[in-house]
């Protein structure tokens, strides 16, 4: 028997699902090893199935997915998240950041119907996860690696090296360097194979810290570069907020005063 | 072996190209892309830098024009040196298969070695790779792909008479001029070249071309250019033991300063000439039916680098700046019988917050000095 894999998504863009439909030989190749038992956004729909591999895509940020998780969880022998939201709490986790409950009413005509909660957080926050997959979005060369070792038995790795070292195998040339760009690279984790800078625009931190960032004196280079403090703290901030690293250097540039939520993230 | 000097006036650089595309040469030159110098493809003379000088600053790389449009090698040197030729940043290894039975069969990938001919390779670049020649080919075991590549290069070294401001392969017990282990070596002047041929392959490319020999003023003129050149050079390392002085200085504070500072971003070690720091790993193919076997460059200032028998030996940047600095300018002597660092400048140029190798390593030693 196949193993049974289900593809969840809480909030998100729905962008890293679509590692696993956008090259049609990836999805031939993975659904002739693994029964996709769940995933809405390609067909088949069985949201409470057990399974041997739950990809969990999105961050918790509702009541209805605080819930939803645990349950995946026991549903699943193994869970890998994917993607910035899901992995740290992505994008929308810049509310935990501020005052959310204005943001709604500026946004939306009738607030009153919205049911979030407080923070949008990492899947980690609430349930253990056995493998995380960086990247705003994830790519399919993620997605079939963790899958093959998975089967194979193998607890995949992936490398968390600041991505210049990517951008340099690939022969490109410095952006910051010859242009005076402000590229994430330095304190980036590589992995989407140095996309930005192979067409000579500045890395936006799309896959997370690297391990060991210097973030105080890489933010320092780019005030010397131009960029006002408040910018760059925007460019830590801008994917993943929530990250300790990158919160601790937003708040260093900007002084932005982070709201203390509990783990729990409970209305 | 010819040893007299030739003249090569520019317009005969295109002869040289044909020459060596002739001979099954592939060329590769420097010139101008994404806004700096780089080596690729070189297929018309046109191609070249001509008129180009490169402004280089600690974390600042930028082109200008210079004052002489007919000079093609008015600059210092470009993003990477001949590294990338010989040592790929990426390559398999080998291939293992599973055949329908369940057996493996492992297959070695042979390199792809055509012949290439490197135009303007500065003297540091050389000096370089003769060390990146004993990391790889002169010890007990060699290894087949950087020898396959490196003994089907063709090296045309063009002699630098504009270093950077970075620059200090003077300061680095190095020169301005290649003075052997090439096989055509060219200093430019306002109208040509003031050619020396240093092979049996440089003698035989350079006898296509019918070259008169270079007159006493244009020797004259090459040497007082190369001259100034060494001159112009501000930047230097510290003299005398370096390994003595620095091992000295194990504990000293400075490691944690510059640690403050070090981004430990790899760039200064992906740029360096003799860097050869690489790791292996595996890539299978989804349906696991085959696996290839893959060679990257690394870097001592990764983690994974410096993970040993599952322990992490160099948990924080200064430990790995530390570990790069001392093993480039002093224990790389015990392993190679020379320095590690040409001097080529780069890893001030290529790092994003400009930290100097010359300044660090003065401070570090004077320290010791002071201690004394």
């Amino acid at each position: 028997m196949k193993p049974r894999v289900a593809v969840h998504k809480f909030s998100s863009c729905d962008g890293c699902q679509l590692a696993f439909i956008n090259d049609g030989k990836v999805l031939l190749g993975v659904t002739s090893l693994v029964d996709l038992v769940h995933f809405a956004e390609a067909g088949p729909v069985d949201p409470y199935a057990k399974v041997d591999i739950a990809f969990v895509e999105g961050s918790v940020s509702t009541p209805h997915e605080f819930e939803m998780i645990k349950k995946i969880r026991e549903n699943s022998d193994y869970l890998v998240t994917i993607g910035a939201c899901a992995t740290s709490g992505g994008l929308q986790a810049l509310r935990n950041t501020a005052n959310a409950e204005e943001w709604f009413k500026g946004v939306y005509a009738h607030p009153e119907y919205l049911d979030n909660l407080k923070t949008a957080t990492p899947i980690s926050d609430h349930v253990t996860v056995d493998l995380e997959l960086w990247g705003c979005p994830v790519s399919p060369k993620q997605v079939v690696t963790a899958v093959r070792w998975l089967l194979s038995g193998v607890q995949p790795s992936f490398p968390h090296d600041s991505m210049c070292l990517e951008c340099k195998r690939q022969g490109n040339v410095c952006v910051l360097v010859t242009q005076g760009m402000p590229c994430m690279g330095p304190v980036t984790k590589g992995g989407c194979g140095a996309l930005c800078p192979s067409f000579g625009r500045a890395c936006y931190s799309c896959f997370g810290p690297s391990e060991n960032p210097n973030t105080t004196s890489f933010g320092n280079r780019l005030e010397g570069l131009g960029l006002m403090p408040d910018e760059v703290a925007r460019r830590f901030m801008m994917i993943h907020s929530n990250t300790p690293e990158f919160a601790k250097a937003g708040k260093h540039f900007k002084g932005i005063p982070v709201v203390e939520e509990s783990k729990e993230g409970g209305n | 072996m010819e040893t007299k000097k030739l003249f090569l006036v520019h317009n005969q650089l295109s002869k040289l190209l044909s020459s060596l595309n002739q001979s099954g040469y592939q060329c590769i030159g420097p010139q101008v892309k994404d806004g700096v110098i780089v080596y690729d493809v070189l297929n018309d003379v046109r191609q070249l830098p001509w008129g180009v000088r490169d402004l280089q600053a600690p974390g600042k790389y930028r082109l200008d024009k210079t004052a002489n449009p007919e000079n093609a090698f008015g600059w210092a040197n470009g993003a990477q040196a001949i590294k990338p030729l010989t040592f790929k940043s990426e390559e398999t290894l080998w291939k293992v298969t599973r055949d329908e039975n369940g057996q493996l069969a492992f297959k070695s990938i042979d390199p792809e070695a055509k012949p290439v001919a490197i135009i303007g390779a500065r003297p540091c670049d050389l000096a370089a790779m003769l060390i990146m020649d004993k990391v790889f080919i002169e010890g007990a075991y060699k290894d087949v792909r950087y020898q396959a590549r490196r003994e089907k290069l063709f090296t045309v070294v063009v002699n630098c008479t504009a270093p950077s401001a970075n620059c200090f392969c003077v300061g680095a017990n190095g020169d301005v001029r290649a003075k052997d282990h090439f096989d055509l070596a060219m200093t430019e002047l306002e109208d040509g070249f003031v050619v020396e041929v240093g092979s049996d392959a440089g003698q035989s490319i350079i006898e296509k071309l019918s070259l008169q020999p270079a007159a006493i003023e244009q020797i004259q003129t090459a040497d007082q250019r190369l001259e100034a050149a060494a001159q112009s050079q501000t930047k230097k390392l510290p003299k005398g033991d370096l390994k003595e002085k620095l091992f000295n200085n194990l504990d000293s504070e400075k490691w944690n300063e510059i640690a403050k500072r070090c981004l430990s971003c790899t760039n200064c070690t992906q740029v360096c000439p003799t860097c050869f720091c690489h790791s292996e790993g595996d890539v299978p193919a989804l349906d696991g039916a085959s696996s290839e076997h893959k060679r990257l460059w690394d870097s001592c200032f990764t983690e994974g680098h410096s993970r040993l028998h599952s322990e992490v030996v160099r948990d924080d940047t200064a430990k790995r700046y530390r570990q790069w600095l001392i093993h480039k300018l002093g224990t790389w002597a015990d392993q190679f019988g020379t320095s590690g660092c040409v001097g080529c400048g780069r890893c001030i140029t290529w790092c994003p917050v400009g930290i100097d190798i010359t300044e660090e390593a003065a401070a570090l030693c004077s320290e010791q000095e002071k201690s004394k």
